[in-house]
């Protein structure tokens, strides 16, 4: 599977919730159906950023992990 | 309902005082009923609002604050221990003009000494992302069924939406924390592994090939973290329910709580309090808390007792 990306946002070394903050403010700036992309680092960001993702209403497309990464890519809804 | 029914605060006994020259009449039966405190300051009593769950309209809360500042002496309020509005240096002769005042704005005065206390709660499923319960609206029901019914000593009772247990309900006579049943679907699951780093507890870990998970239900709390961060929602909601603990307290000799049930559902709520007070009437002793009961006669009888009540949850064993 291999999902288009609109926008790439590199979160590694980026703390919590800022993470977040920045992959919201990001999907803020796109159209509905587009997809972003995001790295963040395993444990806690990964614990938190998807569920806040969710929260906020848009769709995890796709999950790949890499090393210490996750790579996320992320519908806007 | 059997059992408040049986506790009716004596009769009424109107004491006439004297102040600035006029008779006043003080309600002492309102201050054995609780909620007014005395405080080292002669004449000057703290006075203890009912506030279930902490909660109070805007609207309220300024009414309140019109009324604390026209009682207190020292035009100060404090926020109790357990989520209530204190206002303090109250004049006891005040106390009949204070309490219609209140009443005038639909608000109660709280409790304190052997009887059920107003529940605390934390903010629950209505805002919190991590809830489970509506523990505010459980707060609210039990306040208004339960409350001021006698006991041999305090009782508190306590709703935490989810395992973090904000409302720390194994420091109460009887708490209840939100807990949601995690079942996953296997056709649905990309095995991304997402869950297995979002649970805390160890509960899932991933298969090294396919990266789906290997659920082990000794391990989980049911906090629903695995479900939250499902990306694709193979992760879902068995059934919502409360953990009920019994017999915790804190202060000078703090008892943890014993884990009775899980799984209680919220309509059983209400009966679970009201058998559990039946148990603690029935096997108590003047001036003894619940969880000193449950020490002294076992916890088994209250487990045994509880068995038609806790019937569609699970009874934690171990007794």
């Amino acid at each position: 599977m291999d999902i288009k990306i609109d926008k790439s946002l590199d979160l590694r070394n980026v703390l919590c919730p800022i993470n977040f903050v920045k992959t919201k403010l990001a999907l803020e700036t796109m159209e509905k159906g587009q997809v972003l992309e995001v790295i963040i680092d395993d444990g806690e960001p990964i614990q938190n950023v998807p569920k806040s993702v969710k929260e906020e209403g848009h769709k995890i497309v796709e999950v790949k992990k890499e090393d210490n990464h996750f790579r996320l890519k992320i519908e806007r809804r | 309902m059997s059992i408040t029914d049986h506790f009716i605060e004596d009769k009424v006994t109107r004491i006439p005082v004297k102040k600035e020259g006029q008779d006043v009449k003080v309600d002492f039966n309102e201050l054995k009923s609780g909620g007014f405190i005395k405080q080292r300051q002669k004449d000057l009593f703290t006075v203890r609002l009912r506030c279930p769950g902490g909660r109070l309209t805007t609207k309220k809360l300024i009414e309140l604050a019109r009324i604390a500042d026209k009682y207190s002496k020292k035009g100060v309020v404090h926020l109790s221990f357990r989520q209530s509005l204190e206002i303090l240096y109250v004049d006891y002769r005040d106390f009949d003009a204070l309490v219609a005042d209140l009443r005038n704005v639909g608000h109660k005065v709280a409790s304190c000494g052997p009887r059920v206390r107003v529940p605390i709660a934390c903010g629950g499923c209505e805002y919190n992302p991590n809830g489970l319960t509506d523990t505010q609206k459980m707060a609210e029901m039990v306040d208004e069924k339960f409350f001021g019914t006698s006991t041999y000593h305090k009782f508190k009772m306590s709703f935490s939406g989810c395992p973090i247990d904000c409302a720390r309900t194994r420091e109460a006579d009887l708490g209840f924390q939100g807990v949601v049943e995690p079942a996953w679907d296997e056709d649905t699951c990309t095995g991304c592994t997402i869950c297995s780093r979002a649970c805390k507890e160890g509960a899932i870990v991933s298969h090294p090939e396919t990266g789906k998970p290997i659920y082990d239900p000794a391990k989980c709390i049911y906090c629903g973290d695995c479900i939250r961060a499902c990306p694709t929602e193979s992760w879902k909601a068995e059934r919502y329910g409360h953990f009920v603990r019994v017999g915790g307290k804190h202060g000078r000799h703090p008892r943890e709580a014993n884990d009775a049930a899980v799984f209680i559902p919220d309509e059983k709520v209400s009966n679970v309090i009201e058998k559990t007070l039946e148990w603690y009437k029935i096997n108590g002793k003047k001036g003894e808390r619940i969880g000193t009961t449950i020490d002294r006669i076992g916890l088994k009888s209250y487990i045994e007792f509880m068995k038609n009540t806790f019937s569609d949850a699970t009874i934690i064993t171990g007794v």
